[in-house]
């Protein structure tokens, strides 16, 4: 046995193992594949569908009534932006704070009150904040608006902020926060500029995450922004959303419209992918610049 | 200029359990103090209390007294960030600022406290590389590379640039070259010898050799106790106590 191992058997085995890793990688290779069709056959379905529908009219104009042809949603297009950067303005800065709690001084009962507060707000239907928003923003205000579906999107935004933050700072290793810890660094200080700055490539991995999950989210906005086929640029005021506006259409009887749904669908997902794409390239810019 | 260092009936614990039991020791300004002993028998924890590193750890607790020149260091209204600041640490492990240009890291602690006067900044940085003997081989990339992308023993001097930049009285350092080549090993022990002109250093070390190389006086730790403290010829010579002898002759440890 022993000498077999010393003479021919070694070959063999490499052979073997060779074949081995042939298989395995072409297997990994496989699967990344299947990981990747859903998602190229959704871009590629979109793209044609709409691509054609998409003109400067459609990227300039507000909605025309039905029976007319052309119009565009240009008002929904802004809309979204609005009710996004409420709902970044809101989600961001809360979501951040949770996780730095969480993170750096949240190892007792209340952390763990809020973590699982977190999970269960993250598995909240998205239609239930709405209606919870709907209730209590809405109705005191006495109208539908861009802050509303703000709010409502904020609300979607601050679980998963607060959870991908945790992580991120929980990997930051011990031995950096004693680094700025011994240089006589603030607790506080050592907090947002070191250990955040430390862990910013993940969370902001983290943020654009929040981000695409809500950007595209149509139910919480139904009875918060509600929509609007007007330009509107007023925050008090119902708004539209490009997901409102891409339901709306799909789901009505006329042809022309299901075009334009597609359209609208092509554009929210190019807007997704734009912003998130802005933020790395700015956020990889930023990163060796000048501490604090 | 370095000052001394006073401890005494220094107790240390980590939650219930004691891991210092009484440590009274002196040593004299721009003196190098190696600190050794087996694993585990506190020669870490006796650093991280002279510049209340300590206190960090949840759950640990210190009793007793330190000075550092006139500071009493668990003096009520004496500010730990400010004990940190006169008391520089260099960590076993180099642990720069990944995210930081080479210049940042070396900056931080002045930047971070708001200092913000650039040319005593970029002149603060220059001294402390040209200290830590780093200057030459990273002064071509000072604020385009990453303190992460340095060789470990490149990154362990340019921690200690970090420390001095914020020009402290007193370094400790924690095996700091336990982790690196004989190379960079030499590089650091040459940069210790010159550090005591102008600091009062403490050095934990596992390495005998390197003891009885950089420091004049040498403080034998056995379980949390000081079993003794002198010249480090006399320690390595004809030590005074019998397990200071069996540890030194490598009959246990
Ligand atoms: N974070 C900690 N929590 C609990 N006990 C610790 C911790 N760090 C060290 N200890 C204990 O304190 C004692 C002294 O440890 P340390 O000072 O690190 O020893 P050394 O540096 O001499 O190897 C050891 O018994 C060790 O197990
Ligand atoms: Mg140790």
């Amino acid at each position: 046995m022993a000498e077999a191992l010393q003479s021919g058997m070694p070959v063999r085995l490499s052979l073997r193992r060779r074949l081995v890793n042939r298989a395995v990688m072409a297997a990994t290779g496989v699967a990344a594949l299947l990981v990747l069709i859903p998602l190229f056959l959704i871009l590629g379905f979109l793209g044609a569908k709409g691509i054609g529908s998409v003109n400067w009219a459609f990227l300039t104009h507000t909605p025309v009534p039905v029976g007319e042809l052309g119009g565009g949603m240009a008002n929904a297009i802004v809309g979204t932006f609005m009710i996004l950067g409420i709902a970044s303005l809101i989600g961001v800065p809360w979501g951040i704070a949770g996780g730095i709690y969480l993170s750096e001084y949240g190892r007792n009962r209340f952390g763990n009150a809020i973590r699982f507060t977190a999970d269960v707000l993250n598995g909240v239907p998205s239609i239930v904040t709405g209606m919870a928003v709907y209730g209590l923003v809405v109705v005191t205000q006495g109208h539908f608006s861009a802050f509303a579906g703000g709010i409502a999107l904020g609300i979607m935004m601050i679980p998963i902020i607060v959870r991908a933050t945790e992580e991120m700072l929980l990997m930051v290793p011990q031995t950096i926060r004693e680094a700025a810890l011994g240089l006589g660094i603030p607790q506080w200080r050592t907090t947002l500029s070191v250990t955040l700055r430390t862990a910013s490539s993940g969370v902001i991995t983290g943020i654009m995450l929040a981000f695409a999950r809500v950007a595209g989210e149509t139910a919480p906005l139904l009875f918060t922004a509600f929509g609007n086929q007007f330009w509107n640029l007023k925050l008090n005021q119902p708004t539209a959303a490009l997901s409102l506006q891409v339901y709306t259409y799909a789901i009505s009887p006329y042809e022309d419209w299901h075009r334009m749904a597609w359209a609208g669908a092509l554009v929210l997902i190019v807007m997704i992918m734009g912003t998130i794409s802005v933020v790395r390239i700015i956020a990889s810019r930023g990163m060796l610049k000048g501490a604090a | 200029m370095g000052v001394g260092i006073e401890v005494r009936g220094l107790r240390a614990w980590f939650g219930a359990s004691e891991a210092l039991h009484g440590i009274s020791v002196e040593m004299r300004p721009n003196t190098v103090t190696a600190i050794i002993g087996p694993s585990g028998c506190g020669k870490s924890t006796f650093v991280r209390c002279l510049n209340r590193m300590h206190e960090t750890i949840p759950g640990a607790r210190v009793e007793g007294e330190v000075r550092i020149g006139s500071t009493d260091v668990y003096g009520n209204g004496t500010p730990a960030v400010e004990v940190r600041r006169r008391v520089g640490m260099v960590f076993q492990k180099p642990n720069p600022f990944p995210t930081m240009t080479i210049y940042d890291n070396v900056a931080a602690g002045l930047k971070l406290n708001g200092f913000r006067n650039r040319r005593e900044l970029d002149e603060t940085v220059e001294r402390s590389l040209h200290m830590a003997a780093l200057w030459d081989e990273v002064k071509d990339g000072l604020k385009k590379q990453s303190g992460a992308s340095l060789s470990g023993g490149q990154q362990q001097r340019l921690c200690i640039a970090r420390a001095l930049a914020v020009q402290p009285e007193v370094l400790l350092m924690d095996e700091p070259a336990s982790a690196l080549d004989p190379i960079s090993t030499a590089k650091i022990e040459d940069l210790i010898y010159q550090l005591k002109e102008r600091f009062t250093v403490v050095i934990v070390t596992h390495n005998m050799q390197q003891a009885a190389r950089v420091a004049e006086w040498t403080g034998f730790f056995l379980m949390g106790d000081l079993i003794e403290f002198d010249k480090t010829q006399k320690i390595f010579t004809t030590p005074g106590d019998k397990r200071t002898e069996d540890y030194i002759t490598g009959r246990f440890g």
